[in-house]
């Protein structure tokens, strides 16, 4: 246990000496919290018309301070609103394929043999079909603009990565000295699994994991953004940005509003991800 | 020897791809199948007598399994079946009417991919740690973080509505400036991904010792590049190229979307938001070959720069 926690520090160590990820890491924070709490500042609701200024261009006019769409909206408080939404949803299908990946790749690897074998032939299947397919047809057919089935659907398609890469490291942790000593000692694969194999694959599993985040913002906001996910008079950062394509015209700032915060969110996830990978993994540098 | 080994790997993959296929057929039509709905749902119900008419027409009230092996022959035979819902076209007709554009987009953001991607990279790796190397690697990451349906947009507003270079969207009969801003943005990633690998597989090759050693007997340093460095820094570009050809393959459908394109990309969301069901299993089964070609492919390529690579 001493050696993982040296790892931690070693990491927090070279990932504090980092400044773009602490940046990064500070936006990402600071999105946050204005998704939070911004709304409540703005005296309008996400669906609240306002008849008086239609598509008003981003200003202090009437405390649209990022402007109204075609109907009145204000943009200011839809696009949070769709920024905690694709968060929320992002995070929790982040969640959901993680804890299926490593569980199939866990046992995979640690298992061997024909039920290796099988298992990981039944990830390539699905490795080969077009991701966007599967997640287009399981949101359409299933009860569309479900929050729960837009959950499934993407969780369902992410954590094939995730198996792989925990299979690989579980692999050439079962031949290691104290995963021997456990199967000594007359412990249980499900024991070996959850307090010996799983513990020592945190290290790319987290780095992982942070890559994911974004993955799943993209896909909610790319299913949003057909009309296939969250469903009007909810928004999304993609149904924002779909609108705000439409009217590209005579509002540009329908499409640059939730397209910056999108792109925000995207960069930094994807910066601390890499950062991570660097301080837990110094071999790359 | 060697291409002989080669051969035999590429027709074992080929024999492979046949079960894979198999798979991805079959759970695709099950799947489209368990889903409720049906394709003669319609927000005023149809006459009974109609509606069991249209059902008989198309097979629907046969058994599951029987509809089944029934698609299954008539896929050997290259047949998709007839479109529920756009009735005068089978979904064979409808793919092979988008797919020619579909493909032009693909193969252009590839080459665009690589012949933009390689030299970035390589510039990046030369002169690591200055201010060219720092805008690329940002260029890189904006690149890799941004999807399509966000940049698409962006430079359409940019370049089509702002400076009038070029055509926002749409599909001028086929003329290329309207094929411009689609590549470029499905190629963007694409760009990205292989600029990052090139940098980061030049600087590695560079640290190599023989690369030492050609410096050493004062060989010119773009000698030492090109005779040297360049095949085994390319290696993970090509191992790259299979899921780049994924990522377009997919990725097209979205750009079309975007730009309003008549590719085969509005059919699959058209297909399953109508439940028609043999044309969302037209679309997958022939992007679902198409991947499994171009990673095979991208294999072969691979195995045949890379002399350490063994077929047995």
């Amino acid at each position: 246990m001493s050696e993982a926690r040296g790892l931690w520090r070693d990491a927090w160590y070279r990932l504090r000496s980092n400044r773009l990820v602490l940046v990064s890491i500070g936006l990402i924070l600071c999105v946050a919290l204005v998704a939070v709490g911004g709304p409540a500042l703005s005296p309008y609701a996400p669906d609240t018309l306002d008849w008086q200024h239609l598509a008003v261009p981003p200003g202090l006019q009437a405390s649209h301070w990022f402007g109204t769409d075609r109907l009145g909206r204000d943009l200011f408080v839809r696009t949070l609103h769709g920024v905690r939404i694709s968060l929320l949803i992002s995070l929790l299908a982040s969640a959901v394929s993680l804890v299926i990946g490593v569980t199939w790749g866990a046992v995979a690897g640690y298992i061997g043999g024909r039920t290796d074998e099988w298992m990981m032939r039944f990830v390539d299947v699905l490795y080969s079909l077009p991701y966007l397919f599967i997640v287009i047809i399981l949101t359409t057919l299933f009860d569309r603009g479900s929050l729960t089935v837009l959950l499934v659907a993407i969780g369902a398609v992410g954590w094939l990565t995730t198996a792989r890469i925990v299979r690989g490291q579980a692999l050439t942790l079962k031949r290691r000295e104290f995963v021997d000593a456990a199967r000594a000692t007359g412990v249980g694969v499900p024991g070996i699994l959850v307090r010996h194999i799983v513990p020592n694959l945190m290290g790319p599993v987290t780095v992982y994991a942070t890559l994911t985040i974004p993955q799943m913002i993209t896909f909610e906001s790319f299913l949003s953004f057909l009309g296939l996910g969250v469903q009007e008079p909810l928004a999304s950062l993609g149904s924002l940005i779909n609108d705000g394509a439409q009217e590209m015209q005579s509002a540009p700032w329908m499409l640059v509003v939730p397209a910056v915060f999108l792109v925000t969110l995207l960069v930094c996830f994807n910066l601390v991800g890499d950062g991570l990978r660097d301080a837990l993994d110094p071999r790359d540098r | 020897m060697k291409s002989a080994l080669l051969l035999r790997y590429a027709m074992r993959r080929l024999l492979g791809i046949v079960p894979t296929l198999f798979c991805i057929v079959s759970a695709s039509f099950f799947i489209v199948r368990l889903a409720p709905g049906g394709p003669f749902d319609q927000e005023q119900a149809l006459a009974p007598q109609i509606r069991a008419n249209l059902d008989r027409l198309y097979g629907l009230d046969q058994p599951l399994s029987v509809q089944y092996v029934h698609y299954l022959g008539g896929l050997l035979h290259g047949d998709f079946g007839p479109s529920f819902k756009l009735r005068d076209f089978s979904v064979g007709e409808l793919i092979a009417q988008g797919l020619p554009l579909s493909l032009t987009l693909g193969c252009a953001a590839l080459a665009l991919g690589v012949l933009l991607g390689i030299p970035l990279g390589i510039a990046a790796a030369l002169r690591r740690n200055t201010p060219a190397d720092y805008g690329i690697t940002t260029l890189v990451v904006l690149g890799v973080a941004l999807p399509s349906f966000v940049t698409g947009p962006l430079l359409a507003l940019v370049f089509g509505l702002y400076l009038h270079w070029l055509p926002v969207a749409g599909w001028g009969e086929g003329a290329p400036r309207y094929l411009i801003l689609p590549a470029i943005t499905l190629a963007l990633p694409v760009i990205a991904s292989i600029a990052r690998i090139t940098r980061g597989s030049l600087l590695e090759v560079l640290r190599a010792n023989y690369i030492r050693t050609a410096r050493a007997r004062g060989i010119g340093e773009m000698r030492v590049l090109w005779r040297h460095a360049l095949r085994p820094t390319l290696m993970p570009v090509v191992s790259y190229l299979g899921p780049a050809a994924a990522y377009v393959v997919t990725g097209s459908l979205v750009v079309e979307t975007v730009f309003g394109l008549p590719g085969t990309g509005r059919y699959l969301v058209q297909g399953a938001i109508n439940r028609d069901y043999t044309l969302v299993m037209g679309m997958i089964t022939v992007y679902g070959a198409l991947t499994l070609g171009l990673n095979l492919i991208a294999d072969i390529v691979y195995g045949w720069l890379d002399p350490t690579v063994r077929h047995e």
